[in-house]
């Protein structure tokens, strides 16, 4: 999601990130397989290198870990972990982001509010 | 053990010109590579020699430890795929025949779905098919031949866009099913950098680089940002490229992005992205005045 941030990051960023979404929406399950390189590699059509890159981020951050033979397993509490992480970003990024917008425009931190709470009312429908 | 590709001091001279000078490099093997340089640069004559159709006046090439020249047994394991092709008059399946005879793994069944997916007229002859048909069957024999070492001289570029994306699909596929060694030379990078594991830059006959392509991404990156900002970021950094419009001030920056002056940069409200291979390549094989330094 943060992709649109910065117009173009690594692709084995891009895939850490396919990997992190997928698995903090709980398409890959806490102690599940997630695909293989080759997998990632054919879908995105790049180098599996660059596909093994992304991954190996991630089994260095505790996120994923190794079965020899088998495959690369989501962590027992990854999501938590992720999503921790995740609001730091969010944080970071994304409402500087946003502030920074709404500097441009003038809008207040109170007129801010306001707009948050209408569009998730809308949301809500 | 050997390197499947060996390259030492390897000088090569057309008359008087030096096509290459005392070049150096090894590539370990069963990867995808790209042989970068502008057109000129000496990669041909690098493949030809690789390719054992050559003899360099000095230095040397080997192939797992063989020297390729007027070598049978290597001729066997290595395919060169280039603009010219000898036999003008000889039919497409002629042609496929003699690489059926000539190449140990060929894969007939396999050349027979990739001649279908590139809609390959079997019985006209070379010079009747359209440059992009041509380089498709070059295409074609390289895939199919499952030869160890697989090179094809600028091949995409004469294909039009859905030929060279079945090209890609195809190539990627073949080396994660049957990993050999793959060499794509080429000085339009765009489409094919994503395919790369390791790219070896060439640039006036002698080596510029060799790197993994993601360490060589990693070592370079664009910034965007407010022209004042921008400007106090980068100072001391080794700039290789800006441009600038109504304030806003965007650079090609050949340091490293660390994840500290990544954080600082997003403070600053500073946009970073990853390098392009294709913007890299002009800028590090440019007109000979750059000054920057590569390890």
């Amino acid at each position: 999601m943060n992709r649109k941030f910065s117009e173009s990051r690594p692709i084995f960023q891009q895939i850490k990130e396919y990997i992190e979404d997928g698995i903090i929406e709980g398409r890959f399950a806490e102690g599940e397989k997630i695909p293989s390189t080759n997998e990632f590699a054919e879908f995105f059509q790049i180098n599996p290198a660059t596909a093994a890159k992304g991954v190996n981020l991630l089994v260095e951050e505790g996120i994923l870990f190794k079965r020899r033979g088998l495959g690369m397993f989501v962590t027992e509490g990854a999501k938590k972990k992720l999503k921790d992480k995740r609001k730091e970003i969010f944080a970071r990024e994304y409402v500087q982001k946003m502030l920074e917008e709404a500097e441009r425009l003038n809008i207040s931190v109170e007129e801010l509010k306001g707009i948050i709470e209408e569009k998730r009312e809308v949301m809500k429908k | 053990m050997n390197k499947v590709i060996d390259v030492e001091n390897l000088t090569f001279k057309y008359g008087d010109f030096p096509a290459l000078q005392n070049v150096s490099f090894s590539l370990e093997g069963e990867k995808i590579y790209g042989l970068l340089g502008r057109n000129g640069a000496g990669k041909t004559s690098l493949l030809s020699l690789v390719a054992g159709f050559r003899e360099p006046n000095s230095g040397s090439v080997k192939i797992e430890g063989e020297k390729p020249f007027e070598n049978p047994e290597i001729m066997q394991k290595v395919i060169f795929l280039q603009d010219k092709y000898p036999d003008a008059d000889s039919r497409v399946d002629e042609i496929l025949q003699a690489a059926e005879s000539f190449k140990p793994n060929w894969d007939k069944d396999y050349a027979r779905t990739l001649i279908k997916r590139f809609e390959l007229p079997r019985k006209k002859t070379m010079e009747k098919l359209s440059k992009g048909m041509q380089s498709a069957l070059r295409v074609v024999l390289g895939l199919a031949s499952r030869a160890p070492v697989t090179i094809f001289d600028e091949t995409h570029l004469g294909m039009d866009a859905p030929s060279r994306y079945v090209f890609y699909e195809e190539l990627l596929k073949e080396y994660m099913e049957h990993p050999r060694t793959f060499i794509l030379s080429t000085h339009l990078i765009g489409e094919i950098a994503s395919y790369l594991e390791e790219v070896v830059i060439i640039d006036k006959g002698q080596l510029v680089l060799q790197e993994e392509k993601e360490s060589l991404l990693q070592k370079a990156f664009e910034l965007t940002g407010p022209q004042k900002r921008l400007d106090q970021f980068i100072e001391g950094m080794n700039v290789l490229r800006e441009k600038q419009l109504g304030g806003i001030k965007s650079v090609l920056v050949f340091d490293e992005l660390s994840e500290g002056l990544q954080r600082k940069a997003t403070d600053e409200g500073l946009e970073t992205g990853e390098a392009d291979l294709q913007d890299l390549f002009v800028y590090l094989t440019g007109k000979g005045d750059a000054e920057y330094e590569v390890e």
